[in-house]
């Protein structure tokens, strides 16, 4: 009895409450179960879900990217820096991000697969190295259009429309972030599950001494999951700029354990028991409409941090309580 | 002799899985009485109600007549039942002396709070001379000891509590033979003191050594007592396993071919040392050597798991370079690895995703994956191999050991590899699986494919080889064919010693019919 009560809360609990969240909002406003206000939603979460699908596939491979927040912050300034300081062309103002992505992506899984430092402890410290690195590269200061410069006069460039258009544009009756959101999240899915790349991920997370002896080289696949990390993280800079339309400091800090909880509420969307694509949006979407409510609320945004940390902690009892059952020695 | 314990109709339930139906155990006074039967015959459970870890649903304990009632190890040992547990750095505190491991219990009970150096020294060594093992010095750190001398450790401290009931639950699994023969005479010399002992153990020869009467258990229940001088070894498998399987394995002689495997001088940074030899197509080639003689050591170099690794390889006449698994795999090998779990298994994956997960591009079009190509092998080799699951989507965690095998065995089957390595295939499997683990390798190797069979199980490999490599501390000492190929002199080989000349002729005239499981 006891155990199938456990099973059926791990299966549904998460969709459960989700419901339950909106059927209370929308009984005390009226504002909050309308197509505007979700669409609102949906792109507020549009940027920690990019964060989030990339802690997913480091979790997935049994790693843990906590870098991904500073990353974030580091290609939201670079972005805003080429139009405002170097006026580049659009191209560029989105690959070069991008590579720096690519490039966090493989220092981590150097540290971690070459020189054998544990995972949460090498990212640990490239999510200093690379917020002070974003600090240094902009003085300490937010980047935005005709900015003052240090060198003295002002900055050449300003953030072009057609990329504020990534950002805060609509299509098709939805922000564009959100359908870029869509998108990656589908991607991630149909990879992660449908795809032999998918299964290498999830076998070498499983356990890579099998793995390898399966034939798996466990240190590429590793890496391919930082440099996918990297990259995500990346893009949520990218997005963030557009959306912002300004570059400001320390953007992604705050968005890390947002982005963890999301992944870890995942794991427990429907039984899956493991980090996956389609959980990991579903996290961002509890936790983004459990904030849109309480700001109606009239909830103080300081104290976001208790609801965020909170469901954190029920997501990881949920998943950790449910492990310790289903692996129990019979 | 007296009554000293009786254990009568135990019952237990996990939640809905029926662990003991009936389990049934009488000591007497001084004897020693084997416990057997395959892997989930509830054995383990039977001993875990007796020393106290859990408390049985129903049935009753008797210990010299009266009922008692063990709800914790500590009860147990108040009681005066102590376990020696198969794995003895549970029990051992690595960073204490041998003296304060030995006396341990005693402090954790309370009493005085100043401990005297002396006088626990003292208490120490007079329970090791008790066990004619004065040689361990008590003031050595516990986390210096070797397997057998931890064993020993974890005996004296039941000694030192003057234990009536000593469990031992495959004390003898990571023992080498000599360190074997002197715990039994430790039990014997417990048993002769009026110590009750309960022995249990995969290995048949040694019980029927050691053991004054064997209960056999199958499927939770208690199925006979036999007294050991009055039973054959036929007899105990057949009540083991509910019928006797032990004849299926008569050896035929089948053709061979050309090498699928030449290896040359190869040595690695460590362990081996100038290693040759190969193996014929449809050849079974027996590795065989003590605990440490580096049996797996030679599997994992020739697999390319291993570091730095000279020497030369050849498969089917092609010079080989492996460095990494996925060299070996392509070049038609498949390594069957000794920790299974750790190394062989996704535990927590379905049987489906194990089973395709060595050659997924068979199991996928372009990139994406086909489930049903997936399912369509899992049940092919839940059919041939006779696996016991549920279904294809079953988690390998909640397979008993010797499916988990046929798993990890199974996985390779999509591949059709030239070359398998068994590494201490049967380690843990109970003996139906073996017998299907066996007939496996038969098969493998009728339908032409070369097999290399490390074990340090040396009846078992005789059964199953058509030919012998003796390892020694790293290098191949002897080879001998199956003709010449007897315990003894694999035994001789393998603990580093050489035969004269005589002795050889004796020996040779030996024939084998059936594996002895």
């Amino acid at each position: 009895m006891k155990e199938n009560a456990v099973q059926f809360l791990f299966k549904y609990g998460a969709i459960i409450l989700l419901i339950a969240i909106i059927l209370y909002f929308s009984s005390i406003s009226d504002a909050f179960f309308s197509y505007g206000n979700f669409s609102d939603i949906l792109r507020s979460i549009s940027i920690v879900t990019l964060l989030a699908l990339g802690v997913t596939f480091t979790l997935v491979v049994d790693g843990f990217d906590l870098s991904v927040g500073s990353t974030m912050s580091l290609s939201t300034v670079v972005t805003a820096s080429l139009m405002v300081w170097y006026d580049m062309p659009l191209w560029l103002v989105l690959l070069l991000p991008l590579l720096i992505g690519v490039a966090v992506g493989l220092v981590n899984s150097f540290l971690i697969t070459v020189i054998g430092i544990p995972d949460l402890l090498a990212t640990l410290s490239m999510m200093y190295i690379v917020a002070g690195l974003h600090r240094t590269y902009t003085e300490g200061y937010s980047i935005y259009n005709n900015m003052p410069l240090t060198s003295g006069g002002t900055a050449p460039g300003q953030l072009s429309e057609a990329f504020l258009w990534i950002g805060q544009g609509q299509m098709l009756g939805l922000p564009v972030p959100v359908w870029i959101m869509v998108v990656m999240v589908l991607a991630a899915y149909v990879i992660l599950n449908h795809t032999r790349w998918g299964r290498i991920l999830y076998m070498t997370g499983g356990n890579a001494e099998a793995a390898t002896l399966s034939g798996v080289n466990v240190k590429r696949v590793k890496t391919s999951a930082y440099i996918i990390s990297g990259v995500f993280a990346s893009m949520a800079g990218i997005l963030f700029t557009a959306r912002v339309g300004s570059g400001q400091i320390d953007a992604g800090a705050p968005l890390l354990m947002e982005a963890v909880a999301a992944v870890f509420v995942g794991y427990s969307v429907l039984g899956a028991g493991k980090p996956n694509a389609l959980g990991t949006f579903f996290g961002a979407a509890v936790i983004g409409i459990l904030l849109n409510g309480l700001t109606i609320q009239n909830l103080p945004y300081y104290a976001f941090d208790i609801i965020k940390g909170a469901v954190l902690v029920a997501a990881l009892a949920v998943t950790y309580v449910y492990a310790k059952n289903k692996f129990a020695k019979t | 002799m007296a009554e000293l314990l009786d254990m009568q109709s135990i019952g237990k339930r996990f939640g809905n899985v029926t662990a003991l139906e009936n389990g049934q155990l009488a000591l007497e006074k001084g004897e020693v009485h084997a416990l057997l039967g395959v892997n989930g015959a509830g054995k383990s459970t039977m001993i875990k109600i007796l020393s106290g870890v859990y408390g049985q649903d129903s049935g009753e304990i008797r210990l010299n007549g009266e009922i008692i009632s063990l709800r914790s190890p500590k009860q147990a040992k108040e009681h005066g039942i102590y376990c020696v547990y198969q794995e003895v750095d549970t029990a051992i505190v690595a960073e204490l002396t041998v003296a304060e491991n030995i006396l341990m219990d005693s402090f954790a009970a309370g009493g005085s709070l100043l401990l005297s150096k002396q006088k626990i020294n003292k208490q120490a060594k007079e329970a090791l001379v008790q066990l004619q093992s004065e040689e361990i010095s008590v003031t050595r750190k516990a986390g210096t000891l070797t397997l057998a001398e931890k064993q020993l450790v974890l005996i004296a401290r039941a000694l030192v509590h003057s234990a009536k009931i000593i469990i031992f639950d495959e004390p003898t699994a990571p023992l080498s033979l000599t360190e074997s023969d002197k715990l039994f005479s430790v039990i014997q010399k417990l048993s002769s003191e009026g110590v009750g002992c309960v022995f249990i153990s995969h290995r048949l020869p040694e019980v029927f050594e050691i053991s004054d009467r064997i209960t056999v258990m199958r499927e939770g229940k208690w199925v006979n007592t036999f007294v050991t001088a009055e039973s054959d070894s036929e007899g105990i498998i057949e009540a083991m396993l509910g019928e006797a399987l032990s004849h299926e394995l008569e050896y035929q002689p089948h053709p061979t071919g050309d090498n699928v495997l030449e290896v040359r001088r190869l040595s690695d940074s460590g362990k081996l040392k100038d290693i040759s030899f190969s193996v014929k197509a449809g050849e079974i080639v027996g590795v065989v050597g003590l605990v440490g003689a580096g049996k797996t050591e030679l599997a994992k170099a020739l697999f390319g798991a291993a570091n730095s690794v000279s020497g030369s390889v050849e498969i089917a006449g092609k010079q080989t370079r492996i460095k990494h698994p996925e060299d070996a795999i392509r070049a038609g090998m498949a390594l069957i690895p000794e920790e299974r779990r750790k190394e062989g298994l996704f535990v927590h994956e379905t049987l489906r995703a194990n089973a395709s997960f060595p050659n997924l591009r068979k199991f996928s079009t372009k990139l994406f994956m086909n489930k049903t190509a997936e399912n369509k092998f899992a049940e092919d080799i839940i059919d041939k191999l006779k696996i016991k699951t549920g279904d294809t989507e079953t988690p390998l965690v909640h397979l008993s050991g010797g499916n988990q095998q046929k798993v990890a065995i199974g996985k390779w089957m999509s591949l059709d590899s030239l070359l398998y390595l068994f590494d201490e295939p049967t380690k843990g499997v109970d003996i139906g699986a073996k017998v299907d683990i066996f007939k496996l390798i038969r098969e493998l190797a009728g339908s032409g494919k070369g097999c290399l069979y490390f074990s340090s199980e040396i009846h078992e490999a005789i059964g199953i080889s058509d030919r012998i490599l003796v390892m020694c501390d790293g290098q191949i000492v002897k080879e001998l064919s199956r003709q010449e190929a007897t315990q003894e002199r694999i035994l001789l080989y393998a603990s580093g010693g050489k035969e004269e000349l005589n002795q050889t002729e004796k020996l040779s005239e030996r024939e084998r019919s059936s594996i002895s499981v």
